[in-house]
């Protein structure tokens, strides 16, 4: 019986190679897509800043914005940018790290869970409803109460000096943090779980104090991965446009007062694209997204090479 | 060791454990008031009334959002035909073909896509799209959200697809299955909840998006009856009503907000119902 099914040849065809080969070209086109939007996206906006480019060279990036006498310079947004992204930073930084510590180190085990998930509730929340929340909740609140206090508190430095106006670069600074927290605290989660526990276990060991545990053990292999959750939130805080908008009150002036209305390069792109009739002004709007765009990437890029190792691709969502 | 010291050490301890206990109340509070905001002041707006009628012209009280919260929708699904299969396909070349170097690269790209801000993206497919054809259309403002969407699927695409057992894959090529076949049959099937939280996810992610689609769909206060019309979206005509001067239309911007946050619950909570019971897939 057995020697005779042994007999019995069974010649099946080779599977055809065709169906692989096409298959692997397909998906790597698809692959391959990624780079082709990134340079789609630095054309794209090369493109449609030339006209802006050649009539303001270099100049573009410490110029004033003057669209009355067709005058376009993007300091005043590259200023307001980097002033409340990095206040934004300020606030949220200290906050989502030590949320993060108390999420893998101090919180109960049945809490972390449903803690982890309001958080990325938070994520999840639509930028314009932040933006909403913001105009009519958060910055009324802030005026009235916080801001007065801190001017009386703090009046002796300049940038609490001035006329208090809701709409402003704290406000924006405020709402930028509300945004980014939940971005570095799931990176800094993550690098804190990448931390073996046998380095936690020799530690408490040794006699060392929960907090002296998470100094010890954690916190202090950690800086690179910190820093690069950090770098990731400002990389968010930059491009952040509806929520901002709508509460930083769209001036184009360079104020010292923290207090004062700003504008930032995106909410700039946002609040004015539609009223630019002439190529000029259209023209400026797209370098600003160009600068935009490159100051995102150089941050991104930061991003990636220093918590590349720990990130598992489900990161990307918690954007 | 002193007792003295002890006692400072286990102070310390007690101390920064609080704080950072706070740091994390801090840090749940704004999401508690902004959910309590929304069903104060948008609960009561949101009735049958706003979910069917088109917005009123200015200055009439009434109306509702039915053309905003369907012109959403066709934007979606506008987003997911362009993104889903470009990234699922480019996620599987990571997964299943890839080099090393490659992959680096290609995860190197799709996280600058991610990072980009999406306001760039609106004015790329404005100069792409809207400039040729010559008005803001549902195709251009789809388009915008479609490409936002390509690198998050590629990158959840890769993920899933590397916690299936090699075994499987070898298990498909030893009874002469032909790689594609074993791929699309046996690997994609086992990473497919996941991949279909991904999705979810992404779709979730770009119906709550305003800023594409100020300058690409544009809005549109009636029913638009073409694709290449401009149309209306839930996000925008939040931010329309959100910051104009009208008492009425500030309500119906907090209704708007209401709904809009209960579609992506809703995503998420098909996302649950995915999930539940498995432990392979899903947002960790």
């Amino acid at each position: 019986m057995i020697a005779a099914t042994a007999q019995r040849k069974v010649v099946l065809a080779p599977p055809s190679k065709a169906g692989d080969a096409f298959f692997k070209f397909l998906t790597w086109g698809m692959a391959m897509m990624v780079f082709v939007l990134v340079a789609l996206l630095g054309w794209e906006l090369f493109q449609g800043s030339k006209i802006s480019l050649q009539q303001f060279g270099w100049r573009f990036l410490i110029h004033d914005w003057d669209p009355g006498n067709g005058n376009f310079g993007a300091l005043p947004f590259i200023f307001g940018t980097f002033v409340s992204s990095l206040l934004g930073l300020m606030i949220a930084l200290p906050l989502s790290l030590g949320t993060a510590i108390y999420l893998t180190e101090l919180a109960p085990r049945w809490l972390r869970r449903p803690a982890l998930s309001l958080i990325e509730m938070l994520a999840a929340i639509p930028s314009v409803i932040l933006g909403l929340w913001g105009i009519y909740v958060l910055v009324p609140w802030l005026r009235d109460h916080p801001y007065p206090l801190l001017q009386k508190a703090l009046a002796w430095l300049p940038v609490f000096r001035g006329h208090i106006y809701g709409q402003s670069f704290l406000s924006a600074a405020v709402i930028i943090a509300i945004m980014i927290v939940p971005i570095i605290t799931s990176m800094a989660r993550e690098v804190f779980r990448a931390v073996p526990d046998s380095q936690r276990e020799a530690a408490f060991a040794l006699g060392a104090t929960r907090w002296e545990v998470t100094w010890l053990a954690v916190l202090k292999g950690s800086r690179r991965g910190m820093f690069g959750a950090a770098m990731l939130g400002l990389g968010r805080a930059l491009g952040e446009t509806m929520a901002v908008t709508m509460v930083i009150g769209n001036s184009t002036d360079i104020s010292a007062s923290l207090f004062a209305p700003g504008s930032t390069l995106a909410s700039a792109i946002a609040n004015q694209f539609s009223e630019a009739v002439d190529d000029t002004y259209r023209s400026a709007l797209f370098e600003l997204g160009l600068v935009l765009l490159l100051v995102t990437i150089v941050t991104n890029i930061l991003a990636h090479l220093l918590v590349g190792a720990v990130s598992a691709p489900q990161d990307a969502f918690n954007a | 060791m002193k007792p003295f010291q002890n006692h400072w050490r286990k102070a310390t301890s007690a101390v920064i454990s609080a704080i950072c206990f706070l740091c994390a109340l801090m840090v749940i509070l704004p999401l508690a008031l902004i959910l309590f905001h929304l069903i104060r002041l948008g609960a009561s707006s949101v009735d049958w009334n706003f979910l069917t009628h088109l917005p009123k012209p200015v200055g009439e009280t009434g109306g509702g959002m039915a053309n905003a919260i369907v012109g959403s929708f066709v934007l979606v699904t506008l987003a997911v035909l362009i993104g889903v299969p470009v990234g699922l396909l480019g996620g599987i070349y990571l997964s299943e073909f890839g080099s090393p170097r490659l992959n680096w690269a290609v995860r190197l790209a799709a996280d600058i896509l991610n990072g980009t801000p999406s306001i760039v993206w609106g004015i790329v497919v404005y100069a792409l799209v809207v400039v040729p054809m010559k008005g803001a259309s549902a195709y251009a403002g789809g388009l915008a959200l479609g490409l936002i969407m390509i690198p998050l699927v590629v990158r959840t695409t890769e993920g899933m697809l590397a916690l299936v057992p090699n075994s499987y894959r070898e298990a498909a090529l030893a009874l002469g299955i032909p790689k594609w076949k074993s791929v699309v049959h046996i690997v994609l099937k086992t990473a497919g909840k996941g991949i279909v939280t991904g999705v979810l996810l992404a779709c979730a992610r770009v119906a709550g998006e305003t800023a594409p689609l100020l300058f690409t769909a544009s809005g549109n206060q009636f029913w638009s009856h073409n694709l290449s019309e401009p149309i209306a979206s839930l996000p925008r005509q939040i931010y329309t009503y959100a910051i104009a001067p009208y008492d009425d239309w500030k309500r119906q911007a907090w209704a708007g907000a209401l709904v809009l946050i209960l579609i992506t619950v809703a995503f998420s909570a098909g996302v649950r119902v995915l999930t539940r019971g498995s432990n392979t897939a899903g947002a960790r």
